[in-house]
């Protein structure tokens, strides 16, 4: 199997779903880019060029540069999906929710359910998240808790190139609006990807690594910080299992439950802050369904209640690092 | 001004402004019964513009409305009983109760649901019009909102974004005099709303809405523009609120003179004397409408009251289309 980039499986994905069914479009901010410019549309291809090559491939009708406008972003794709397209829509940066929340909480999420079942949103809101790049406090945010507490929406983090590519062919034929979130640090990452077209069904948590003395529920960007700590807390003789849950909303409760009752520690590893966050709530869940399982108390490692600082020093203290996801391992190792 | 319709298209806009008002006049009686749960927020002196801008529209013409969009359901075919059933939060309502008055929504009728958050549906008609657009089917979709949306953010982003993707949305802000309890006047900083719409790039005009006549004259010059996917059009339609902003509003903000002047401003009244005095129409016509309609409310409400709730079973189904 060839070997692809996280943004490169994105954009198959994109491009494959895009080839089988014409109701498929694309729109955004720069997603072709270069629309009323001196060398015309389609330089860009998205600020990360994840979006590239898609105007030259399908066109100006179906990759479609909007103003920056996200409340009409989404409300377009709302609307467009409601009579029957299938609409993959950017929100550049997740920070950039705020403006068009309305349309995505009180609309897309809401109409099936207040209108008695009988309407559909078949979209997919592709978004970027993650702290890590000195990007400031407003684009630097992983805002997942925000979607998953909606009933209505599903959420989706891919923490690989193999994922990704699943995970979106299963969000764009999906008949929900569903919440896409790429780790901007991830997107570099690479891993063996088929050519062909797949999908990986949402609510089924990923077993990264297998261990019996800690798990580790990593998600998002936080993943590679799970990796390396594993890597070090095994030198010690401390083997963690580590559960991608890859879809926060479902959520696969049966996986991590199933994990905590292998190694009966339990380590949450998310870059939001700690309130009301899916940490908080992993924990809640094995508090209540996993208690038996527990030898140690559950550690979160999560960022703190602060927005994203700019300062290098002060953003890698910020992010939910190696080590101090080893110390929260070592910690519940030697709760007595 | 357009009076060279035929009888039954003559018939059929009576009928659907009687049925608004009578519809109407009804949920305000069967709130204050409290046969009603919630909240209600009626249409009533504003008929004409509905109706004037739904009578050439088509099943597969979307429309999106707001809270006070009872009137935009019957305008654009809602049928009556399925109606109350839903206002009144029963099974066999159009959204099988779980909708209620601000969330009806029929996609049967072309009808993509009415809106309870000001200015939630500009956006979603303009992607209405990009399907349209798109599969190239000649049809339009109308936002409907109000004065009070009139100066929401997301009414600036989809009046450009229609005009820059070039869709055959069409914004009807009907200019009722209020938003909530707080008077256009004041809270329209531009003199014109139109004026402001056309800034953005689209023919924009102003209609007396309670004239029927002048506001599907309007509504003509849109979808000439519209169905040859030439791009968007605003139409202001001034119709002012007989009521207050909902069901129960005792209305201290506003003096008993306006509301005798509002009254006096009567579509259904200024539609009977157009088209009686034009012969087109005689008032036996339109009495029989009249009583038709007064008969099919009454059924309504009478099979609304009987009908049972939903059962609880229905409480976590239809959150999700796909697998969960």
């Amino acid at each position: 199997m060839p070997m692809k980039s996280v943004r490169t499986a994105i954009n198959e994905a994109i491009a494959q779903e895009m080839e089988r069914d014409p109701n498929v479009i694309v729109l955004g901010e720069d997603v072709a880019g270069g629309q009323g410019s001196s060398n015309g549309p389609g330089s860009v291809g998205g600020v990360f060029g994840v979006t590239a090559g898609l105007y030259d491939r399908f066109g100006g009708e179906r990759v479609i540069d909007t103003p920056i406008s996200e409340s009409a972003i989404i409300g377009t794709a709302n609307g467009a999906a409601l009579t029957g397209m299938r609409p993959v829509a950017e929100i550049m940066f997740v920070d950039f929710i705020g403006v068009c929340m309305d349309q995505v909480y009180n609309q897309a999420a809401k109409f099936r359910y207040m209108f008695g079942g009988k309407a559909k949103t078949p979209w997919v809101l592709r978004s970027m998240i993650g702290a890590g790049m000195r990007a400031g406090a407003q684009h630097s945010q992983t805002l997942h808790p925000l979607f998953t507490m909606i009933p209505g929406l599903k959420v989706v983090m891919p923490t690989n190139a193999y994922d990704a590519k699943g995970l979106l062919i299963e969000a764009i034929r999906d008949d929900d609006p569903v919440i896409f979130l790429e780790s901007k640090t991830l997107y570099e990452q690479e891993a063996d990807v088929p050519d062909e077209a797949y999908t990986i069904p949402f609510g089924e948590a990923e077993y990264v690594r297998e261990g019996d003395d800690v798990t580790l529920v990593a998600m998002g960007g936080s993943i590679l910080h799970a990796k390396a700590a594993a890597e070090a807390l095994a030198q010690d003789g401390i083997e963690c299992e580590i559960v991608d849950p890859r879809t926060t909303s479902p959520l696969d409760e049966e996986t991590i439950l199933e994990s905590v009752e292998n190694t009966g520690r339990l380590v949450i590893v998310d870059e939001s802050p700690p309130r009301c966050s899916l940490a908080s709530d992993i924990a809640s869940i094995v508090a209540d369904k996993g208690f038996k399982s527990l030898k140690a108390p559950v550690k979160k490692v999560t960022c703190p209640h602060t927005p994203v600082p700019f300062a290098p020093s002060l953003e890698d203290e910020f992010l939910p690092n190696a080590s101090r996801i080893i110390a929260a391992a070592k910690s519940a190792v030697d709760y007595a | 001004m357009q009076l060279q319709m035929s009888r039954d298209d003559l018939i059929r806009a009576y009928r659907r402004m009687t049925a608004i008002r009578q519809f109407e006049e009804r949920v305000e009686k069967e709130f204050a019964l409290g046969n009603i749960p919630g909240f209600a927020h009626v249409y009533l002196g504003q008929e004409a513009s509905g109706v004037g801008i739904c009578h050439e529209l088509t099943d597969d013409d979307w429309i999106g409305s707001t809270h006070r969009g009872h009137g935009h359901c019957l305008a654009k075919g809602c049928e009556i009983g399925p109606m109350m059933l839903e206002i009144m939060g029963k099974e066999g309502g159009l959204c099988n109760g779980k909708g209620g008055s601000m969330h009806i929504a029929d996609f049967d009728k072309g009808m993509l649901g009415a809106n309870a958050i000001v200015g939630g549906s500009p956006p979603i008609a303009v992607g209405a019009a990009l399907t349209q657009k798109l599969k190239k089917t000649g049809n339009v979709s109308v936002a409907f909102s109000g004065d009070g949306a009139s100066n929401q953010g997301t009414t600036f982003e989809a009046m450009n974004m229609a005009v820059v993707l070039e869709v055959p949305a069409i914004f009807v802000i009907e200019d009722n005099g209020y938003g909530e309890h707080t008077a256009a006047s004041y809270a329209v900083g531009a003199p014109s709303i139109a004026e402001r719409a056309a800034s953005f790039g689209m023919p924009a005009e102003t209609v007396d809405g309670t004239d029927f006549f002048a506001v599907r004259d309007a509504m003509l010059r849109a979808l000439e523009r519209g169905r040859s996917a030439e791009g968007p059009y605003t139409i202001v339609t001034e119709c002012p609120r007989y009521l207050g902003h909902f069901v129960g509003d005792p209305q201290p903000y506003r003096s008993e003179q306006e509301i005798a002047e509002a009254r006096a401003r009567d579509g259904l009244v200024n539609f009977r004397a157009r088209v009686t005095d034009a012969g087109l129409l005689s008032d036996e016509d339109l009495d029989q409408v009249d009583q038709e309609i007064a008969a099919e409310v009454e059924t309504a409400v009478e099979t609304g009251i009987a009908a049972p709730q939903p059962d609880v079973s229905a409480l976590e189904a239809d959150v999700y289309a796909s697998a969960y």
